[in-house]
């Protein structure tokens, strides 16, 4: 269930990002060390899941996306509230 | 009856190639009309008409290199409309002599390489094939190597129906798998790109007198409005920090209005309009362009903002508006929030000058002989001391602080 989520979450970021290597993302590591992005496509990654989960995304949450893991945890948690 | 010229597209273009025409004769157009495509080695542009009337005859056919200043087709009110349009031909235009004559310096600078004009259509001369930008986009998403695709007009550009021919038809399954790298495109030469800018800066240092001011910024009134303003809009209306920077130089310009317009020949031409051109990044080392957000002085945040996301888009796609390349009256190059503390940009000729601004980082900040810590943002200014010297530059730059102290202002 989680690879399937991240699995969409890696395509959203590769239409923000494309012709980037998406295989070799290492999770844990923030992904703008990883690839060649800037606070525009922040921006529209995070609309990107907005539009793609249907979650709310405060700015505030912003840095919670900045790892691939990150992202995964976040979506998971707010696609089933506790 | 007025000819249309091939524009030019930046300072460092000396020729396009035609792509695509959007229109033929006899079709009515208004100023502003989107007419054709044309490849740069940057990027492929949509080209805007300048005049309103009818398209009597396409001069120059697909596929084909010309020029900066050669006549594409001519547009007039109708009376001399000929279907015809001239099959690709190998003989250089006239109009080469001209080009390479009116820049025997920047001949003589750059490496003896056929960098442009090529007159012969079919291009391999130059290493290029035209390639649509819808086609381009669809080899991108499908992985199709456009190397590999004859167009299947013989000397003409490759077009979406090469590709769907060449990628098999069918429509991309959504994805089970990440795909492992969406293709780069093919066909845009980064040399040749490197070349042109590298033409364009080394001219800007040979021709400009620069002279460069930095100022420290102090941000946190600025980043605090955002932040109590983004909490309130939904994710599609938020603003980033690059639309307040953007507003702030384009008002600043109406208090030193020698900051904005052009020197040509060494005479500078004012401009009431104020157009700031944003440096963005083509990424993997595919350089730089800069192009307008038309009349930023007048517009909101909230326009800003939507002007600056869909050029950048259409910028990353390799597709702009030739009016974007052409008219920005002043360049702002920012370099976010994982860039270093600052940037003296290059002067984009025939511009006066350009802002640059650094990362917000948090600084020591002492105020009323007390210190505190504070976002700080690191502006320079970089100007043609042919037009302005530091004291106007000075008051321009202390101008985009005082107006960044106040951002609900600038909204």
């Amino acid at each position: 269930m989680s690879d399937e989520l991240k699995q969409k979450i890696l395509h959203i970021l590769g239409t923000v990002a494309p012709g980037t290597e998406l295989d070799d993302l290492e999770g844990d590591v923030d992904l703008r060390e990883q690839i060649d992005i800037d606070s525009m496509d922040i921006l529209n990654f995070a609309i990107g899941l907005n539009r793609e989960f249907g979650i709310e995304i405060p700015e505030a949450d912003y840095p919670k996306l900045v790892t691939l893991d990150g992202c995964v945890e976040y979506v998971s948690a707010k696609r089933n509230p506790a | 009856m007025a000819e249309f010229l091939m524009p030019s597209l930046g300072p460092e273009m000396e020729s396009g190639t035609l792509v695509e025409w959007l229109v033929k004769p006899g079709d009515q157009v208004k100023k502003g009309d989107i007419v054709a495509i044309v490849d740069t080695e940057k990027a492929s542009i949509d080209v805007e008409v300048f005049e309103s009337g009818v398209i009597e005859k396409i001069l120059i056919p697909v596929g084909q290199n010309v020029p900066v200043g050669t006549p594409l087709a001519i547009i007039g009110n109708g009376s001399g409309v000929t279907k015809t349009v001239p099959a690709p031909e190998a003989a250089p235009q006239p109009a080469t002599e001209t080009a390479e004559e009116r820049k025997p310096e920047a001949r003589a600078q750059t490496p003896p390489e056929p960098a442009a004009p090529t007159p012969a259509p079919s291009a391999p001369a130059s290493g290029r094939i035209a390639v649509s930008p819808a086609a381009r986009k669809l080899a991108e998403e499908r992985g199709v190597d456009l190397s590999t695709i004859t167009p299947s007009a013989p000397g003409g550009a490759i077009h979406l129906a090469d590709v769907e021919k060449a990628a098999g038809g069918a429509a991309p399954a959504p994805p089970t798998k990440a795909p492992a790298k969406l293709a780069q495109p093919a066909g845009r030469d980064l040399a040749s790109m490197r070349r042109a800018i590298a033409a364009a800066m080394s001219r800007s240092k040979r021709e400009i007198p620069h002279y460069y001011l930095g100022h420290q910024v102090n941000f946190a009134a600025a980043q605090a409005w955002l932040a109590r303003t983004n909490a309130e809009r939904p994710i599609t209306e938020r603003l980033l920090p690059a639309t307040l920077l953007l507003k702030a130089v384009a008002l600043a310009v109406r208090e030193v209005p020698e900051m904005n317009g052009f020197c040509i020949d060494g005479k500078y031409q004012a401009s009431d309009a104020v157009h700031v051109g944003m440096a963005i990044s083509l990424r993997r080392g595919g350089g730089l362009v800069a192009p307008a957000i038309h009349d930023t002085d007048k517009k909101s945040l909230a326009e800003i903002m939507k002007d600056l996301q869909d050029l950048v888009a259409r910028v990353r796609a390799g597709r702009m508006r030739s009016s974007e390349m052409s008219d920005p009256t002043i360049t702002l190059t920012a370099l976010g929030e994982r860039g270093v503390d600052s940037v003296f940009g290059v002067i984009y000729p025939p511009q006066v000058s350009i802002v640059g601004f650094g990362a917000a980082r948090e600084r020591p900040w002492a105020s009323g002989g007390m210190l505190g810590v504070a976002p700080v943002i690191d502006a320079s200014l970089s100007a043609d001391h042919r037009v302005s010297d530091g004291h106007r530059g000075a008051l321009f730059l202390a101008t985009i602080d005082r107006l960044l102290q106040e951002p609900e202002q600038l909204a």
